[in-house]
């Protein structure tokens, strides 16, 4: 594999005009990588799911030359409608468009940068990987006091160009002052099997509010790893939701650093698998001061031969006096093949703290559909009818009502 | 003074913290297969138990010692400790208590186990271990008439070897971690216990360890056979002397409960804990596991985890018989800069398997605690369950508690409900008691026996009443 990653960097730099010293600290990166090769199950993080494994068995081998001089064609079909917004399309890799048209070109600024440092401590072969081949950084930086009048929805698409390969992303996103982001991800259906290695980094000052929804719900044979790096200010929110029920593998991390007083932070997610399927959530919640406040509710269906596993951390750091923590995974088995794993995990160093968290797992409650069945619905009716009800309970987390009532759409859950 | 601020003065410096002068036979320092073979000869062991100390030694060399703990200390030098340590009377073993040395008998007393058997009045036979060798076992007579074979292990290995040879090393293979290898391969003594079909051993079965020499490390082996039909409840205490230096604790504990057999094994763990600077100390690196290998079979684990600088333990059950039952339950309290990784393991293979857990985990001054499990619901145990809660509390800022539980279902039809909570004393109660006449310590006191409350219930009434006071001891100086 090193020989491959090896041409195909300097394959890509050929092709990237970057200064010298940006191509050391790619190199440095690269370097890295071939070192401690994709992560695998002996390391404690990976233990449920080995994307190694998965990315051999899946694909095979991987290509990590992606042409960024060649630009693709955007299909408009995959746009949602019925909800106006800002986009950032990303097709193969590639940000073919950029358009804030609903918004205060003032208020927002953009920048793209060819140097691909990272300025906190991780241990990620991944993100070693992503900072050694991603194209450009994006920066958006949203002024102070500015809430943007319609969501911006990221489109990750793929077409049938590339296959086998390896994608990776990056942006940095500063919400100023008072200010508000409503970002959603919407990762589209397709066929190709690529590896695509999604790295976003946040940084809220103080009373910044970021809403990020994350969407994979059309099957596609993608496998995709997606880390959020999350900075908090004082008093700032971050709300995190993800349905992740679309590709064959997904594993989304978050990384939250409650740096403000009052901050707070809350990831819910969904988890609706069937044949094969592999997903998996990770957080890690960093209280690192006192009054912050995290809130985590995880809800899985799994059907034949599908595998969600949630590992949750929440981290109490001795000065974190008063911080409240919560967390929740329950899970739904639906057939003799399928499999739940969670690690529910706190660490905690001050005593003046609420902290629990909870994990249930187990099948439908016969009674339950016997009660609905003596009401007149079928077996399969009475199913489903249990198992919406225990996804709804998720998805009504989320605080803003318009794309409340568009992921509900999408999902096909009706109140 | 009142009674038990005497009691606290009494054992504020650990009490059991005396040396006895006694003489020992020791085998060479080092860890070698002379040493292996040298302690297999002094035991008189047949040949089958020395080829598998030697096949235990052979894999160990090529295992790693586990570093993924959370406590972590300074490396230990395997070559600079003995690994066989003897009261010299014993070469020619007593007949009786009467030839016990005098010696030996004193210190029993000051640890509170009267040997004599006229001393007994609660009827629990006891089988101590000092230092690496099984001194007495009382009560042999009444346990005879019932056919209960209650001795230390090195007299099973003579007496009994078909017995052992079935079953050693069947739930704790040569070939597992690092310091359960190593156990297999230098274990000194321990005790043994058969208790025959249909049979309901009719007093506690008690073993009592004590490591007297210093720069020994404690390597006991116990096997507990609960023959079809029949029930047993052990109970297991440790002390040992201050030192400044660390010393090792690597004991293995099997259980082997067959169909509709019952183990109830309750362990009050007081070592040494270091002073409180965090010096000295046992570290007890104590491999447990049990199998419930009939149907309808149940074990249960209790434990009441006080003393040691570094507790590493997972008692586990292995749920293989169908309707079988594992529960663990678990107090474990740190002070100064002790620290504790510990939990359980729950593997659910056959039908209708349930376990429970309940543990309580209470951290205070500098130390550090880790609640650590696992539960493993195979695909094929179906219609199984099982319950886990475990509590925190924590006390001032400068200590930590976690908690990592690994869940795994495999199997649609079996539950798993896990909850967890860390907290601190609230004000509220502590005001409360307060108003009620009772002083802080004695107030938090009595809410840390509540907290503990469904755990010590468990234990034996004897115990319960040791523990409770252990409770309270080891929190001496962290309330304020």
């Amino acid at each position: 594999m090193s020989e491959q990653l090896l041409s195909d960097f300097h394959k890509i730099i050929k092709t990237s005009k970057i200064s010298k010293e940006e191509f050391e600290i790619k190199k440095d990166y690269l370097n890295k990588f071939i070192e401690s090769g994709f992560p695998n199950r002996k390391q404690e993080d990976w233990k449920f799911l080995d994307i190694s494994q998965i990315i051999k068995k899946n694909i095979g081998d991987l290509s990590f030359f992606n042409d960024y001089l060649q630009s693709n064609k955007i299909d408009t079909s995959i746009f949602v409608d019925g909800l106006e917004h800002n986009k950032i399309i990303f097709i193969n890799g590639r940000i073919e468009k950029i358009d804030f048209n609903y918004e205060d070109q003032n208020k927002i600024q953009l920048t793209d940068e060819t140097k691909t440092d990272v300025s906190f401590d991780y241990k990620n072969s991944l993100i070693d990987l992503n900072s050694a081949f991603t194209h450009k950084v994006f920066k958006i930086f949203i002024k102070k006091n500015y809430s943007l009048n319609k969501p911006l929805i990221i489109y990750h698409s793929t077409d049938d160009k590339i296959k086998s390969t390896n994608i990776n992303l990056r942006l940095d996103f500063e919400l100023g002052e008072n200010s508000c982001l409503k970002l959603i991800d919407f990762f589209t259906n397709n066929t190709a099997k690529n590896f695509i290695n999604i790295f976003y980094n946040f940084n809220l000052k103080q009373d910044a509010i970021l809403k990020n929804y994350k969407i994979d719900k059309f099957k596609n044979d993608n496998l995709k790893y997606s880390f959020n790096n999350i900075e908090q200010g004082n008093n700032s929110v971050s709300e995190t939701f993800i349905l992740s029920a679309g590709s064959d593998y997904l594993k989304n991390e978050i990384n939250c650093n409650l740096n403000g007083e009052y901050s707070s932070a809350f990831v819910n997610g969904v988890f609706s698998l069937k044949e094969n399927q592999q997903h998996e959530i990770r957080t890690t919640i960093n209280h690192l001061i006192e009054n912050t406040k995290s809130y985590q509710l995880i809800k899985s269906v799994l059907g034949k031969n599908s595998k969600s596993a949630y590992q949750g951390k929440i981290f109490v750091n001795s000065k974190a006096q008063k911080t409240d923590g919560y967390q929740l995974s329950k899970a739904i088995l639906l057939d003799e093949t399928s499999e739940f794993n969670a690690k529910p995990e706190l660490e905690i160093y001050a005593d003046d703290v609420r902290c629990s968290h909870g994990s249930a797992s187990g099948s439908l409650n016969e009674d339950s559909i016997f009660y609905l069945m003596s009401r007149g619905l079928n077996y399969q009716q009475s199913k489903e009818l249990l198992i919406n009800g225990f996804l709804l309970d998720v998805v009504e987390k989320i605080t803003d009502s318009e794309i409340k009532n568009l992921i509900k759409n999408i999902i096909g859950l009706k109140e | 003074m009142d009674t038990r601020e005497k009691d606290i003065e009494k054992l504020k410096d650990y009490k059991y913290g005396f040396t006895t002068d006694i003489e020992n036979i020791k085998a060479p320092k080092g860890l070698n297969e002379d040493v292996i073979k040298f302690i297999s000869n002094i035991k008189k062991e047949p040949e089958w138990m020395l080829n598998f100390r030697l096949k235990a030694y052979e894999r160990l060399k090529l295992l790693k010692e586990p570093n993924w703990q959370k406590p972590k200390y300074p490396k230990i030098d395997y070559q600079d400790l003995y690994y066989y340590s003897a009261p010299k009377s014993m070469n020619d073993k007593p007949k009786s208590l009467d030839e016990l040395d005098p010696k030996l008998l004193e210190t029993y007393k000051k640890l509170g186990i009267p040997l004599q058997e006229q001393a007994r009045l609660n009827g629990i036979a006891v089988d101590a271990v000092f230092d690496s060798v099984s001194v007495a076992t009382t009560f042999k007579g009444e346990l005879t008439k019932h056919g209960i074979i209650f001795c230390s292990m090195s007299e099973a290995i003579q007496k009994y070897p078909e017995l052992v040879k079935k079953y050693l090393g069947t739930v704790i293979p040569i070939t597992d971690h690092f310091f359960a290898t190593l156990n297999s391969a230098v274990f000194t003594d321990g005790s043994f216990v058969y208790i025959p079909e249909g049979v309901k051993c009719p007093m506690e079965l008690s073993t009592y360890f004590r490591i007297n020499a210093s720069e020994t490390g404690q390597f006991e082996r116990t096997l507990i056979i609960a023959d079809k039909g029949s029930y047993v409840s052990y109970l297991e205490g440790c002390t040992a002397p201050m030192r400044d230096e660390n010393q090792l604790h690597a004991a293995n504990v099997e259980l082997i409960a067959l169909d509709d057999a019952e183990i109830k094994y309750s362990t009050v763990q007081n070592w040494y804990p270091g002073d409180e600077n965090g010096k000295g100390g046992i570290y007890n690196f104590v491999t447990k596991r049990g199998i419930c290998k009939g149907k309808n079979s149940k074990i249960s684990w209790t434990q009441v985890e006080t003393g040691s600088a570094i507790t590493w333990k997972y008692p586990s059950c292995i749920l293989k018989g169908d309707n079988s039952i594992g529960e663990f339950y678990s107090i474990a309290i740190t002070n100064n800069h002790q620290k504790a990784d510990t939990g359980t393991k729950m593997i659910h293979l056959g039908k209708n398997t349930k376990s429970k857990i309940i543990s309580k985990g209470i951290s205070a001054g500098f130390s550090d605690m880790t609640y650590r499990g696992l539960v493993d619901i195979n695909s094929k145990a179906k219609n199984s369950s099982n319950y886990t809660q475990c509590d925190s509390l924590l006390m001032g800022n400068k200590c930590g508690a976690h908690t990592v539980p690994y869940i795994k279902n495999k199997n649609f039809d079996s539950n798993i409900a896990h909850e967890a909570t860390t907290s601190k004393i609230s004000e509220e109660q502590l005001h409360y008691c307060q108003t009620r006449g009772l002083n802080p310590e004695e107030a938090v006191g009595l809410i840390v026996n509540g907290f503990c409350k469904e755990v010590l219930q468990q234990l034996p009434m004897e115990f319960a009443v040791e523990a409770q006071k252990l409770v309270g001891i080891s929190l001496e100086g962290s309330v304020g």
